[in-house]
């Protein structure tokens, strides 16, 4: 939690420094899966997307973003 | 033969006038029918052909402007006009009939779940004289342009005469034109297909629309009933009794609403206006806006598809394309009369400098190039709002969906739901444009090809009320007199016909109130026209074309760049095009 505040609260410089340690990563997995999960199979989708977009605001660089859609689009 | 309806056009609020035919036989008797000749003809008296005939009369080019109808557009249509618009409107003297019929606004709204998501201001600038929109129905736009073509004795108004083939030859153009009393052959120098989004005489010339076809289609109902909402646009989105769709309401005049919904992609148009498929859905709609059970009335129906259009050039030998002719523009943007107005005023100007003998017939080459590059942009931008309005896609649509639902408490979203206008195209890479001037000094003010910023002189007085329908040379001056090689060089231009006229825009105190060799003087009271322009010294100036749009612009002028920015805006040999690419 603490740690993904720390990443939006730093929008220009975080955007190219961040990696999220260990533990802040297995916080937002477990997170994510749990919230996945409580969207429900209709609303997945949707919630992923506003998470997408919510995301992209905080990181403040269109192009950062292009380069995750394109990391995400890899071997699917 | 033609037999164009007589019966007037059903309407709850429009009182439809059935025009009588022009006949050929009418025509005095020396004159053979069969060899009748004119400088320009323009076909359908829509609104941008009737602009196109009226900005054509103002250089003294005469022109038959043949109408297959009686009467005018049925059902109200285009509703809604911009600045931009009402500027060329006033040039062509109906901006006052439309401001005093019509209802201003500037605000636009997004509703999502009963909440309003997001609130659009158009800005209202002290120095302008029009709000941002205006809203009128078609019909009375029509009216007004028409009464003021029939008043003008060098526009011959030909109702009942349908043009029915087109061929070109020898430098003219030969026409085949149907009438209640039969056919006749009309042949002329220049031919302005203002025919509309069905154009017979694109289709007769073979010419194809580039360009995306999207899959929404909406209906388009004018009902009268009473609502206590201002006049704003109002765009609700997935509401509940049409999920995943869009519903727009706008106020007309006279007590009458536009509601203009999408359609469930399976339906068909025929189902879709049947009365009771359309009384279900707007009393659906009355009820999720609160207004349920308000009794109402309807006036006109109508199914559209959104598409984004256009030829690749407007103009083809001695025919010339405008309007809807030329392309199809989605309506949201209002883009569809808006841009044919553009389109009338910049192909006139030019025009009437060729048929006048002052410019080269290249000189057209620019018209085609300015307004489809402005066509081009309109596309690429209305895309983006179709997209959002009508999504394409499993993609767009839950892009489209995620931006309503973080709406709802996430304020950043909101520029997503912007309604992108239609607005004047800036001729950046026009060949008109100079290429020797000043334009990259200035840090102020509107550049090359830019339509001008309005100036407010004083109460009722602005600076668009002063120029249009010539070159206008502003020369910003505190002397008492134009210097001497500046006035040679505009007798000189005026003597090659090139219509031309100088206004000097001086300080309350400059030497004079009436600056000689100056045609007008306009006083800059408070020192903000020249501050808005960019203007820091006397002796700069500003070149705007007839069409109102900069061509030059200099810090500080001198007879030999004027004369070389004029030849460039009247020739269209690209140089300054050539220029710029550097
Ligand atoms: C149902 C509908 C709803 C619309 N709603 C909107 C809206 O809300 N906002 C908006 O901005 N735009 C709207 N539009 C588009 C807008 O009406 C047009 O962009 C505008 O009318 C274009 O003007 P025009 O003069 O180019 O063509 P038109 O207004 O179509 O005029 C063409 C004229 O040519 C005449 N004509 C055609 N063929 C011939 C021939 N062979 N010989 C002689 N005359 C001929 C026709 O009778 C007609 O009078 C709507 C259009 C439709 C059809």
């Amino acid at each position: 939690m603490n740690q993904g505040t720390n990443m939006s609260g730093d929008q220009q410089r975080g955007a190219t420094a961040g990696t999220l340690p260990i533990e802040g990563l297995e916080a937002v997995y477990d997170r994510l899966a749990e919230a996945i999960d409580r969207a429900g199979p209709e609303k997945a989708e949707l919630f992923l997307v506003k998470l997408a977009l919510l995301n992209a605001n905080a990181l403040g660089d269109a192009t950062r973003v292009a380069a995750h859609i394109d990391a995400a689009l890899r071997d699917l | 033969m033609h037999t164009p309806s007589r019966t007037p056009r059903h309407s709850i609020y429009y009182d439809y006038q059935v025009h009588a035919p022009w006949l050929p036989s009418a025509r005095s008797p020396e004159v053979a029918p069969a060899a009748q000749r004119a400088a320009v003809v323009i076909v359908g008296a829509g609104p941008v052909g009737l602009t196109t005939a009226l900005e054509l009369a103002r250089y003294g080019v005469r022109s038959v402007l043949l109408e297959s109808e009686l009467q005018v557009s049925e059902g109200s249509r285009a509703i809604v006009f911009t600045r931009r618009s009402m500027e060329i409107l006033q040039q062509v003297g109906v901006a006052t009939r439309v401001s005093e019929n019509g209802l201003p606004w500037r605000f636009g709204n997004s509703f999502f779940r009963g909440q309003r998501v997001y609130r659009m201001e158009g800005l209202h600038d002290p120095d302008d004289r029009f709000w941002p929109m205006i809203n009128l129905q078609q019909q009375y736009l029509e009216e007004y342009l028409m009464a003021a073509a029939l008043a003008n004795p060098l526009i011959e108004v030909r109702w009942g005469n349908k043009l029915t083939a087109v061929r070109q030859t020898g430098g003219m153009a030969q026409i085949e034109v149907d009438t209640p009393e039969g056919p006749y052959r009309l042949d002329t120098h220049w031919l302005v297909a203002a025919d509309g989004a069905r154009s017979g005489i694109r289709a007769a010339m073979n010419l194809k629309l580039e360009g995306d076809s999207y899959e929404g289609r909406f209906v388009i109902a004018d009902i009268r009933i009473d609502l206590p909402f201002p006049t704003e646009r109002r765009a609700y989105f997935d509401p509940d009794w049409n999920p995943e769709n869009t519903v727009l309401m706008h106020r007309e005049p006279r007590g009458i609403w536009r509601i203009d919904y999408q359609l469930p992609a399976n339906e068909s148009a025929e189902d879709a206006l049947r009365p009771a498929s359309l009384k279900a859905r707007i009393d659906a709609q009355l009820a999720m806006i609160g207004h349920g059970g308000t009794p109402w009335q309807m006036d006109w129906s109508s199914v559209y598809s959104a598409r984004a259009l256009t030829l690749a050039e407007y103009v083809h030998g001695r025919v010339m394309f405008v309007g809807d002719a030329a392309h199809l523009l989605p309506i949201f943007g209002v883009r569809g009369a808006n841009t044919g107005f553009q389109d009338a005023q910049a192909l006139a100007w030019r025009l009437a400098l060729v048929v006048n003998g002052a410019a080269p017939a290249t000189l057209l080459a620019s018209y085609s190039s300015e307004r489809v590059g402005a066509a081009r942009e309109i596309i690429a931008e209305a895309g983006k709002s179709t997209r959002f309005m009508a999504p394409p896609s499993r993609g767009f649509r839950l892009l489209r969906d995620a931006v309503l639902s973080l709406s709802l408490s996430e304020p950043f979203v909101g520029p997503l739901y912007h309604w992108r206008t239609s607005r004047p195209h800036e001729y950046t890479q026009s060949p008109l444009n100079s290429a020797g001037d000043d334009n990259a000094l200035f840090k102020q003010g509107p550049g090359h090809g830019a339509p001008p910023q309005n100036i407010r002189l004083g109460p009722d007085d602005f600076l668009l009320d002063h120029v249009g329908g010539r070159f206008d040379l502003l020369y910003f001056t505190r002397d008492a007199a134009l210097p001497s090689a500046l006035v040679r060089e505009v007798s000189r231009a005026r003597q090659r016909g090139v219509p031309l006229a100088v206004t000097a825009v001086t300080p309350p105190d400059g030497a004079a109130r009436s600056v000689a060799g100056a045609d007008q003087t306009l006083v800059d009271s408070d020192g903000h026209f020249a501050q808005r322009y960019g203007i820091e010294a006397g002796g700069g100036a500003y070149l705007l074309r007839p069409d109102q749009h900069i061509c030059a612009r200099w810090v500080t002028l001198d007879a030999t760049r004027l004369r070389a920015a004029l030849n460039a805006a009247t020739q269209g040999t690209g140089k300054g095009s050539a220029e710029e690419a550097e």
